[in-house]
């Protein structure tokens, strides 16, 4: 295929190496790192002004205590903390084992380049860029309402579950592809069949990526609010989950509730809990980069 | 070609490979990652089944036109009005602001990455760009609120909103850019090097190389990157919810509060609606339209990545 793009044709030798072409390349590059440094400046002050807002509650009574309307010294997330960490292992054991099973179907079975692969292909690429709030109206719709699971930990899981299948999918597709080819010829050649060689060849040389791409995606899933609205975490919780089909709310939708507060006590509250929420997910990613690097292996 | 080979025939050899037993495990596991790798494709029918089913039933009330041109948007009063404008008008306003901010800082910050960084300043830089997205959206929200519009849009603008469209703008920008710069990085760095060192043996500066060389050549996959990134910025929830306010405001002025169509599906859906009601299949219309213009936007980005990795690779 010839190329489609050719550099601009006003490209004129004789501009080059004059003193003001030099002053201009430096501004350029100023211009260039400025435009880096506002985002990581712009993460840097949220992250100072959440913590030095939230100091004041980031106690214990802040993991301990319930959610109080009434007086938010005293308030605490153990209601919401308990619904993310219910929430997310229901997600994690559902969209786990279809994700992975996808990828290895997508990456070892499947005819490379053939009519289901690309359907499946496109169709996830697309996926993963559906507003997280649709992926609420189909919760509400199929989850909730048709099969009658209501405004339960389960929907919500089932829904957050398939948020983050296409991640999962994309990144456990990534590690089997990083896995040499002739591991696979070995065991064929062997006699295994194909599927004994993904499962018992294939699946746990890629193991440590996966792990990264499944950690990443469910921390993805813990700080997802938007679908949880529609899927009645809003509601009041001073309980924690006991079930499968219990009421429920998580550590996003709390600090979104409490936004909604006048009361200046509930910001500093917020503030807190996002600290707390922002501390869990620095925790998963560590554990990702750990895995990564403790296992990473050359072929 | 007329060889004379051993006799083999190819029938026989086939048959002598062929496995002594059915592998019976073997087709049962190959039908149950098929069935999980469908689970993707089901996810997309369900999606477009729960929102149109809805739709049609609140299009039968409303007529189609009504909705695409009404300005008055009031669902919640007895003979409510339908007309999405305003919630369309606060949605591209909003992504507009997200817009010019990401777009230019995305893409300077992938051509710094890409073109001049060294090995060890990206090694650090990309991660803690990206860092930026996986951020979530609630604590942008919180920090759209509390800090950009309380504490310092209200000093230059004495006039503002609390809620308000800029500060929600604003922090939408920033949130895309590791969007915007991850994607054109990668479009740059699969323009062949051959490419750049020819320029500079021309004589072209570092500049003149990104500016006149990188950026052409890699132009489907820089595009692609910001539809995808406007893509997003439309489908972003939680921070138009809390900083933008939950007024359908049809409205060209920034600092006034307005609602989205995502916000507006938010605040809805968040209320325990009867199931037949308009106010609830009116969530779904809203979807159908919003579920609509993110579809097209990345179906175009899709297929801008696709070319240029057939140009490059």
């Amino acid at each position: 295929m010839s190329m489609q793009t050719r550099p601009d044709s006003d490209f004129n030798p004789a501009d080059l190496g004059q003193q003001s072409n030099r002053a201009w390349d430096r501004v350029f590059m100023w211009l260039l790192f400025i435009s880096l440094a506002i985002g990581i400046i712009t993460l840097v002050v949220l992250l100072v002004y959440v913590v030095t807002k939230g100091w004041p509650r980031l106690d214990l009574g802040l993991i301990t205590n319930m959610p109080s309307i009434r007086n938010p010294e005293q308030s605490g997330v153990q209601s919401a903390l308990m619904g993310s960490i219910w929430v997310i292992g229901f997600t994690a054991i559902i969209a786990l084992p279809i994700g992975i099973l996808a990828a290895i179907y997508l990456e070892e079975f499947s005819k490379q380049g053939g009519r289901f692969q690309r359907l499946v292909e496109v169709n996830i690429q697309n996926l993963a860029a559906v507003p997280s709030i649709v992926y609420g109206i189909l919760g509400l719709a199929v989850f909730a309402r048709a099969l009658a699971l209501g405004q339960s930990v389960i929907t919500a899981s089932l829904t957050l579950a398939l948020l983050i299948l296409p991640v999962i999918i994309i990144s456990t597709r990534e590690a089997l592809r990083a896995v040499p080819r002739n591991i696979r010829d070995g065991s064929l050649a062997l006699g295994a069949t194909e599927w004994q060689t993904a499962y018992r060849q294939t699946l746990p040389a890629a193991t440590p990526g996966i792990a990264t791409g499944v950690i990443l995606s469910l921390s993805r899933a813990i700080g997802e609010a938007a679908p949880l609205l529609l899927l009645g975490a809003v509601t009041f919780v001073t309980f924690n989950p006991d079930g499968m089909l219990s009421g429920y709310t998580t550590l996003p939708i709390q600090i979104f509730n409490w936004t909604k507060e006048p009361r200046e006590e509930f910001q500093v509250l917020a503030a807190a809990a996002i600290v707390l929420l922002l501390v869990i997910l620095l925790a998963m990613n560590f554990v990702a980069i750990w895995i990564r690097n403790r296992t990473q292996r050359r072929w | 070609m007329t060889i004379a080979a051993p006799q083999i025939n190819e029938d026989e050899l086939r048959r002598s490979l062929r496995q002594m037993s059915p592998r019976r495990g073997e087709a049962i596991m190959r039908a149950i990652l098929v069935v999980a790798a469908s689970v993707s494709i089901l996810t997309t029918v369900g999606i477009v089944l729960s929102i149109v089913i809805p739709s049609i039933e609140f299009f039968s009330e409303v007529p189609v036109w009504d909705f695409l041109t009404g300005t008055v948007w009031t669902p919640l009063f007895a003979n409510g009005e339908f007309g999405v404008l305003p919630l369309v008008s606060g949605t591209l306003m909003i992504t507009a602001i997200a817009t010019v901010v990401a777009i230019p800082l995305g893409l300077g910050a992938a051509i710094y990455l890409s073109e001049y960084a060294s090995m060890r300043v990206r090694k650090v830089l990309k991660p803690t760009l990206e860092v930026l997205a996986g951020i979530p959206t609630v604590v942008f929200g919180f920090f759209a609120l509390e800090f950009l519009t309380r504490v310092v849009l209200v000093r230059f603008f004495p006039s503002i909103d609390i809620f308000n469209a800029l500060s929600a703008g604003l922090i939408m920008g920033i949130m895309i850019i590791p969007t915007v710069a991850s994607l054109s990085e990668d479009a740059m760095s699969a323009v062949p090097s051959g490419l750049r060192d020819g320029s500079y043996a021309l004589g072209a500066s570092k500049r003149q190389t990104a500016t006149d060389v990188v950026i052409p050549a890699a132009l489907s996959g820089i595009v692609a990157a910001f539809v995808l990134g406007i893509s997003r910025a439309i489908g972003e929830t939680m921070i138009v919810t809390i900083a933008a306010g939950l007024e359908p405001r049809l409205s060209f002025n920034p600092l006034e509060g307005m609602q989205t169509m995502t916000s507006y599906i938010a605040a809805a859906g968040a209320g325990d609606l009867a199931t037949g009601s308009m106010e609830y299949k009116s969530i779904f219309a809203v979807a159908l339209l919003l579920f609509i213009i993110t579809f097209a936007m990345n179906m175009i980005s899709i297929r801008l990545v696709r070319r240029y990795r057939q140009v490059y690779q």
